[in-house]
């Protein structure tokens, strides 16, 4: 039986994440343009086999297929429309049974493999809108949408929230205000540097891991992002501005290109795993992969890791 | 010597990202006489020079080009009226189509690449996100647009760019309209394998490569 994942982290042990979801669902001939979302509900199964593909790599903390479950992604993508100004409630309706049951489900089945022994964490990504005053989502609206997400996540079993990709540091305080809200759980967040060593919002290392430290979020870090070496100058950063954080470091496998059709990360499991024992060097607590990683990069960041503990 | 401190202060609004500053310099600017389209050109248009320049070379950012765009259009919409009456009007340099492609909602670099060109003198026809090929071709047609920009975040739908310049072929458009792309995973690479004309790697670019594509 696990320990609470707070104790865990305390330990000083390292925890291995998983690594991508999208990329592998796609690779697993989830079609263009339909979100891992859509799977929870339609085909449960798959989502099931990556997230057990993961977990016989050596993934400790496996991340829900959620990313973009809130109801500002999911409503492009269900296409429900929400047209609350005309008073179209059945759609409403809809999409609000829907919003919970898909973040819920995908945190059962995360939770039916990872056991009571592995960590699930109930992902939660970007609105994919820009807020007040830049754009129109204000930070309440903000707050509503995520909380909503963290409910259904914490309903289906998460160990923890885990708030992802962030660039905008309003967005990210909204997300952990609302996961906050909605329940009791830790909540994690992690900010993709991927625009001149800051986010595309312009916030950097110090600035992100500051704000994370003063509202006390306990594990804070990188994802996604662009080369996974950058996290070496990232991490750093982070560790001054928050001494007493656990770092999260979970890079793409390199930034994507086409040769000849396919589609190439240029990180190889090697690579990665390298780099992952350098992050547990500079005071990574939990380490894992996104875009473009597999279940053998996760393999082999284990196997460094975990020997070199 | 007035004007000249006047337009600094536009030029300065703009860069800082004041909306309501950059207004009331337009609202002087009007009580003061000032020729509207000499107050554009030369008051705010240098400012957003500036911020794209510094967007480019990674001093600003998103925020950034957003507010100082925001604080340019409003300053503009302040000296339209007078423009009207004295039958100006800003000059065009060219029509663009943008969107983010089918089966992509990324939504952020689309709008701007659009905000960036229609701030440089573009009229920009801006479609949104999962926009289907053949939606960006009847638009192209529509507006006779000199560019179309194809915006995609995925691996998996950047082959969706490809789609729309088979249809733009297709519909017997391609050869009067030039083609950028750009997102993340996407390269010059990309851009020649799939036929395009250009591709961009920022808002900055975008603009500097879209004003060779229409003097082209």
């Amino acid at each position: 039986m696990r320990l609470p994942i707070l104790q865990r982290l305390a330990s000083g042990e390292v925890l291995i994440a998983d690594g991508a979801t999208g990329t592998m669902l796609q690779a697993a001939g989830l079609p263009t343009g339909t979100p891992g979302e859509a799977w929870v509900l339609e085909r449960p199964e798959e989502i099931m086999k990556l997230h057990r593909a993961y977990v016989e790599a050596g993934s400790q903390l496996i991340l829900t297929s959620t990313f973009g479950g809130t109801r500002a992604r999911l409503k492009h993508v269900l296409s429900l429309a929400l047209s609350e100004a005309n008073g179209a409630n059945e759609g409403k309706a809809g999409l609000d049974v829907q919003v919970s049951e898909i973040n819920t489900r995908a945190a059962e089945l995360a939770r039916r493999v990872a056991g009571d022994d592995l960590y699930v964490g109930g992902d939660i990504g970007p609105t994919g809108e820009m807020m007040a005053p830049i754009g129109s989502l204000t930070y309440q609206a903000a707050v509503e949408l995520f909380a909503e997400q963290a409910q259904a996540l914490a309903a289906g079993g998460a160990d923890c929230i885990y708030i992802e990709t962030m660039s905008d540091l309003n967005e990210a305080k909204a997300a952990i205000e609302g996961a906050r809200q909605a329940c009791d759980l830790p909540v994690f967040c992690t900010f993709s540097f991927d625009t001149h060593g800051r986010t595309s919002m312009g916030v950097s290392p110090a600035q992100a891991a500051e704000a994370m430290a003063e509202l006390g979020v306990p594990a804070i870090g990188a994802n996604c992002g662009h080369a996974p070496e950058e996290l070496l100058d990232l991490l750093p950063q982070m560790r001054q501005a928050a001494p007493d954080a656990y770092l999260i470091a979970k890079p793409n496998a390199g930034i994507p290109h086409m040769v000849k059709r396919q589609v190439v990360y240029d990180a190889t499991p090697q690579r990665m795993a390298e780099l992952a024992l350098r992050y547990v060097e500079l005071g990574a607590s939990i380490v894992g992969a996104c875009c473009g990683s597999s279940p053998a990069h996760i393999a082999a960041i284990r196997e460094a890791v975990i020997r070199d503990a | 010597m007035a004007n000249e401190r006047l337009f600094e202060e536009m030029t300065n609004a703009v860069i800082a990202g004041l909306p309501d500053k950059a207004c009331e310099l337009a609202k002087e600017a009007l009580r003061a006489g000032i020729d509207p389209l000499a107050a554009i050109e030369q008051g705010f248009k240098p400012g957003m020079d500036v911020v794209g320049e510094g967007f480019a070379t990674g001093e600003l950012f998103i925020p950034d080009l957003m507010m100082s765009s925001k604080a340019m259009k409003e300053g503009i919409a302040v000296l339209e009226p007078e423009m009207m009456k004295r039958k100006q009007k800003l000059k065009t340099l060219g029509k663009v189509v943008i969107g983010t492609v089918q089966g992509d909602i990324h939504e952020i670099g689309k709008t701007l690449v659009a905000t960036m060109l229609s701030a440089n003198g573009f009229e920009v026809h801006d479609l949104g996100v999962d926009v289907s090929p053949q939606r960006f071709v009847d638009v192209v047609r529509q507006v006779n647009a000199d560019v179309v920009g194809l915006s995609a975040l995925l691996t998996t739908t950047m082959l969706n760019q490809e789609a729309v310049i088979l249809t733009l072929k297709e519909a017997g458009l391609r050869d009067q309209v030039k083609v950028i792309i750009g997102g993340v995973p996407t390269s010059p690479e990309w851009a020649e394998e799939i036929g395009a004309d250009a591709y961009a790697e920022n808002a900055t670019e975008a603009v500097e490569v879209v004003k060779g594509l229409v003097k082209a």
